[in-house]
């Protein structure tokens, strides 16, 4: 084919920069030419992201032949006696993110045209979505941990201005301020841990790094005396810290909620399907690095048990459908971030790639219920709503399905084999994680499947204003729907064994035998898929989320009563649920208040009583007191102590002049 | 001409005498004056490009070096010469003098004449003292250059300009003098001479090395200011008009810093060392307390003050791990924070020329009424975030780098700057830029216009250049930093 031909002929490093230049050349177009395009202001970032997919599918074409690129694009800089580069490490861990990314991206991008049509932010909105993208793939194209920290803290950057979109909302601005500052909390850490890197192993590159890090094991260090730590844990879990801050993991998962203050594609695109899992990227590049460390692991496995199980709970009260969707992320992020802790890698990037796949459309479909609903978020407003919406309804269900990990669709898959895989896990603290985990898919059912009835079925509850104008969304929004079904349905099973068994990924995968417990789960079904759904449907996780759906069609379609009179029963549970763990009433009440008390307590207490009180003005008096006389001199006239001065000048040089000469 | 025509006496005198000629125009011709000024500046910016182009980049030694005898029965002389270190300030200083000639130009209307030579006057003196080689010259540069900022705090500043211009005398009138005595007292150890680089050479024990040490760290620590010596620099910044806070934030307060990379470091290497202790608890104090401070100001340039203080603790830090990384990290964030220092208050002074208050309260919602102004101030934001990306980054990036392997609890508390930065600046930025427009004075506010668009956007330019790209500013460094270091290395103390 020609166009094969002469993409071959390329120089390689072209096509890959193209990638994340393209975008970026799409959002700079949107950005300074956004008041003259208005309307048309869609059409550079859609060209931009379209040239990146079409290119992520042919580098994901050449990988799996075998042609993978490590390389330098320019010097950065030349840090002391370090050379540190910016530069593309393609492989197949990468192509997998690369398409993902885009994937997703060009839906949201075609979407967002529906969306925010005549909003009077369009073109800034699509700068922004296009600059997210190139710095999401800066991210995942990254050959050093000074790019990769770039790409991250850009994603944070632009994540902080869609949150803050409609900035004349005073919740917005505290959400995306709040979302900045706890990210900065993780980056804190990771940051340290890069720097702990740039010591033990001298470079910032990755395969200088990956190759030092077995001579590091069993090394230990001192940062208080007489506690001698393990170097790889120590760097294992401060890197964890930063993608604890990126991949909302508990207790830095408090601002992901409110990050649903900003539109909703952005919901679906970056608080969903691409930058949160930014976090779970990072841990499975780093593979190298966490497979040395088995404490690190741990603190990994529950971590994540323990976001995917709690945060789900919470869904479970949530009104908001977005914050329903949320924290349903949340607990599908837990469940990635447990399977990095079992060594599970390939099953955490499985899941977060079907996870992009259902949980955007979900969002995305969400969102055309609530464009339909006049920009009503409450489902206890809602209900009734398939008889007006028919595509948005089967794929809402679709993606609910997806979620709830009903066989055959793509969340069955990855969810089942993460749980497999713990099981199959040896690390101290795995059987508790499996227990939450596997409770984990009940309470999913239950709050995915409520907020489907309720939005769906049911009596509607709208006012008559809102019922009367109820439609379909246009086709831009619909299509990319029904093209996010797609893969929300099929991915499962037809990447279960490149990337969910970890056939594809295993070269940029470092996995000890010890500790890989995929290859011991598939060692029960010998790596047969159907034997492994056979598996599954005999499972508890299965039965469980098929529980949880019908509690939900039992609650909330048959007998919707019930759960008004449960919660009076259940009241202390659903207190807690509500308060969510006290989590943010904590942060408000010590941290933010404990802050701005020492700030204040250090200004006027440090600054203006001591230091300029006692000391600078106390000694300006004590000398005005000592001699009257000198305060004839202070004049406030700026002119005398200019003319004093420079007469004290000359009067110097004339000094040593008589006295030298 | 009586002096001299090297490369560097040229863009010292040319603004000095430029400066006077824009004085003999005087205030009733304000329009010639400007552009007077305006071309006195860019020529001065012209005259230290070459220093750019023809810098060999492959030498520690001095470079461009006019000497002759100034008063040679004290064996004073007139020694200018440059190295890597003091290059960009240099640039920086010239660059920055012509942004702020056209900043000002439609908002002083007060003695425009007399306001813009103390700014060329003060531009040569500034380059002055990043040249000077001789300990003599070097002073009398540093005292005079104050002259100005003085008269333009005490005559163009604000309500409590008195006070604060009082303070700001005495802080750094007071250091200065120990700094001389310092100054005096190497003259007779090293024979004779006001040599800075014999000075380097000179043989001292460590009691004498710690006393001198302590006297330049007054004169240094009160210009950067370090902690606990920095009450002035807030209340000079808030009486300043707005080219005054840019030359002070973006020029003046780097002199310190020089002064212990060209003086303390190579003149007292074990003295450094010794107390390398007490300048990392200084710089930490400035990174955590400081911040702290800047997050519940109230008053916008008061804010910024407290950052530039905080930032500059990153500077300090970095100096005294005595790596190569971080000591160029510490002259990268100089720079840095010369161009993002200089941009917050920039932006504070046009959002002041529209509604004379910095007070923080009485904004919210600009973004809807000025989004080119908003767009540009968030480039600058995220620089003084210390975004990657952005200058701001590279300095406290390669500082925490550099200060892990030596101190990695002194880095850890280092990068607790990344959580605070982004609280005080993000905030600020929330309150002033965010939010909806509830007055209507704010309603009223006019986005930049074409002059204010190319200053900050110049700036905004260099933020993000070497951010992206900041090999070029290193490769500049490289050598001298390297040879300080091996000049810090060695000790001095005889026997």
């Amino acid at each position: 084919m020609w166009l094969t031909d002469w993409l071959n002929g390329l120089p390689p490093m072209w096509i890959y920069l193209l990638i994340p230049l393209a975008p970026l050349a799409g959002a700079l177009v949107a950005g300074l030419g956004g008041w003259a395009l208005r309307g048309k202001a869609h059409r550079a970032p859609i060209a931009g992201v379209t040239v990146a997919f079409l290119l992520s599918l042919y580098v994901l074409y050449r990988v799996m032949h075998g042609i993978t690129y490590y390389g330098d694009v320019y010097t950065w800089g030349i840090l002391g006696h370090l050379r540190v580069s910016v530069g593309f490490d393609i492989d197949s861990l990468t192509a997998v993110m690369l398409v993902v990314v885009t994937f997703v991206s060009l839906c949201v991008h075609v979407y967002t045209i529906g969306y925010m049509h005549g909003d009077p932010g369009y073109a800034r909105f699509f700068s922004y979505i296009a600059l997210f993208t190139f710095s999401m793939l800066m991210l995942v194209m990254a050959n050093s941990f000074l790019q990769l920290f770039f790409g991250w803290e850009a994603v944070g950057l632009v994540s902080y201005l869609l949150i803050g979109f409609w900035f004349a909302r005073e919740s917005a601005n505290q959400a995306s301020l709040k979302a900045f500052i706890v990210n900065r909390v993780g980056d804190f850490g990771f940051l340290v841990g890069i720097a702990a890197i740039y010591h033990y192993c001298g470079s910032l590159d990755y395969r200088t790094v990956f190759a030092r890090i077995p001579d590091l094991a069993g090394q230990t260090f001192s940062l208080v005396p007489g506690h001698p730590w393990s170097v790889l844990t120590w760097i294992a879990i401060l890197l964890f810290v930063g993608a604890m801050g990126k991949s909302a993991q508990v207790p830095l998962h408090v601002w992901l909620p409110e990050s649903m203050e900003g539109p909703t594609p952005i919901s679906a695109l970056i608080h969903a399907a691409t930058m949160v899992t930014a976090g779970i990227f990072m841990v499975a590049r780093m593979s190298a690095i966490y497979e040395q460390s088995a404490t690190a692991l741990t603190v990994i496995l529950l971590v994540g048990a323990i976001t995917a199980l709690f945060m789900g709970l919470v869904g479970l009260v949530q009104n908001d459908i977005k914050r329903i969707i949320a924290y349903s992320t949340l607990s599908q992020l837990g469940y990635m971030t447990a399977a990095l802790g079992v060594s599970a890698f390939s099953a955490a990037i499985f899941h977060l790639m079907t996870h992009a796949f259902f949980k955007a459309l979900l969002f995305l479909a969400a969102g055309s219920v609530i464009h339909a609903m006049a920009n009503e978020q409450d489902i206890r407003k809602m209900g009734g709503l398939r008889r007006y919406m028919p595509v948005t309804y089967v794929t809402f269900l679709i993606g609910s399905l997806a979620l709830a990990g009903i066989p055959p669709l793509a969340g069955f898959f990855s969810k089942d084999l993460i749980i497999e895989a713990v099981s199959a896990s040896q690390l101290p603290g795995a059987r508790l994680a499996e227990c939450m985990l596997v409770a984990g898919a009940l309470v999913t059912g239950l709050y995915t499947f409520r907020m489907f009835f309720l939005v769906f079925h049911g009596r509607p509850r709208m006012d008559e204003q809102t019922r009367s104008h109820l439609h379909e969304s246009p086709w831009v929004i619909t299509v990319p729907l029904a093209v996010l079904a797609v893969p929300a349905v099929a991915s499962g099973w037809i990447f279960f064994s490149p990337v969910g068994l970890g056939h594809f990924l295993a070269s940029s995968l470092t996995i000890r035998p010890s500790l890989n417990s995929v290859a011991e789960a598939a060692a029960q079904w010998h790596g047969s898929m159907a034997a492994f759904v056979a598996d599954g449907l005999g499972g508890w996780t299965f039965w469980l989320a098929v529980l949880g759906i019908a509690l939900a069609f039992y609650f909330y379609v048959l007998r919707d009563g019930l759960p008004a009179s449960l919660q009076t029963i259940l009241a202390p549970a659903v207190w807690i649920l509500r308060w969510k763990y006290g989590f943010d009433a904590f942060n408000q009440a010590v941290l933010v208040r404990g802050v701005l008390l020492l700030g204040r307590r250090f200004w006027h207490w440090g600054d203006e009583k001591v230091i300029d009180g006692l000391v600078v003005n106390g000694t300006a008096q004590g000398v005005g007191r000592a001699a009257l006389s000198w305060r004839r001199l202070q004049t406030g006239y700026i002119y005398h102590y200019a003319f004093v001065m420079i007469i004290g000048l000359i009067l110097f040089m004339t000094y040593f002049m008589i006295w030298r000469g | 001409m009586v002096f001299p025509a090297g490369v560097l006496t040229d863009a010292i005198w040319a603004p000095i005498l430029g400066g006077f000629l824009v004085l003999a125009v005087g205030d009733r011709n304000g329009r010639l004056a400007r552009w007077l000024a305006l071309a006195v500046s860019l020529l001065t910016f012209v005259l230290t490009i070459p220093l750019l182009t023809r810098f060999n980049t492959h030498t520690a030694a001095m470079q461009f070096v006019e000497r002759i005898p100034w008063i040679p029965a004290l064996h004073i002389h007139y020694h200018l010469g440059i190295d890597g270190i003091s290059l960009w300030f240099i640039l920086l200083t010239s660059f920055l003098t012509v942004l702020v000639v056209v900043a000002s130009w439609t908002s002083i209307q007060k003695r425009v004449a007399q306001y813009l030579a103390a700014f060329l006057i003060m531009d040569g003196l500034m380059i002055g003292v990043f040249c000077a080689l001789d300990a003599i010259l070097f002073y009398v540069f540093w005292e005079a250059m104050l002259i100005p900022m003085f008269l333009i705090i005490g005559v163009w500043g604000g309500a409590r300009r008195v006070y604060a211009t009082i303070k700001f005398f005495l802080y750094t009138f007071l250091g200065s003098v120990l700094m001389l005595v310092a100054l005096l007292y190497l003259y007779f150890q090293s024979g004779h001479s006001f040599d800075l680089l014999t000075y380097q050479e000179t043989p001292l024990g460590l009691g004498p090395q710690i006393w001198i040490f302590l006297a330049f760290l007054m004169a240094f620590a009160v210009k950067i200011p370090m902690w606990p010596v920095h009450t002035w620099l807030p209340d000079a910044h808030v009486e300043a008009p707005t080219g005054g806070s840019v030359i002070l934030a973006a020029v003046m307060l780097k002199m310190g810093a020089y002064g212990f990379l060209r003086l303390s470091l190579p003149i007292t290497p074990d003295a450094s060392h010794h107390l390398a202790w007490l300048m990392i608890l200084l710089s930490l104090v400035a990174i955590v307390y400081i911040a702290l401070v800047a997050i519940v100001q109230q008053d916008m340039k008061k804010l910024i003050a407290y950052s530039s203080i905080a930032h500059m603790g990153f500077v300090t830090l970095g100096l005294f791990v005595f790596t190569a990384t971080a000591m160029e990290g510490s002259i990268l964030q100089m720079l840095s924070h010369g161009f993002i220092s200089a941009a917050m208050f920039l932006c504070v002074g046009v959002l002041y020329d529209r509604m004379h208050t910095r007070d923080i309260h009485a904004y919210g919602g600009v973004a809807s009424v000025m989004p080119v102004f908003a767009t540009l101030m968030m480039v600058f934001a995220m620089g003084n975030v210390g975004l990657p990306g952005t200058s701001g980054f590279v300095g406290e990036f390669m500082v925490v780098l550099g200060t892990y392997p030596e101190h990695p609890w002194a880095a850890i508390l280092a990068a607790t700057g990344l959580v605070t930065g982004a609280a005080y600046t993000l905030w600020l930025f929330k309150r002033v830029i965010f939010g909806a427009v509830f007055r209507p004075e704010v309603a009223l506010l006019k986005d930049l216009n074409g002059r204010e668009v190319l200053v900050l956007g110049s700036l905004a330019v260099l933020t993000l250049l070497m951010g992206v790209w900041p090999a070029p500013f290193l490769d500049i460094v490289h050598q001298s930093v390297h040879h300080l270091l091996g000049q810090a290395a060695v000790s001095k103390i005889p026997g």
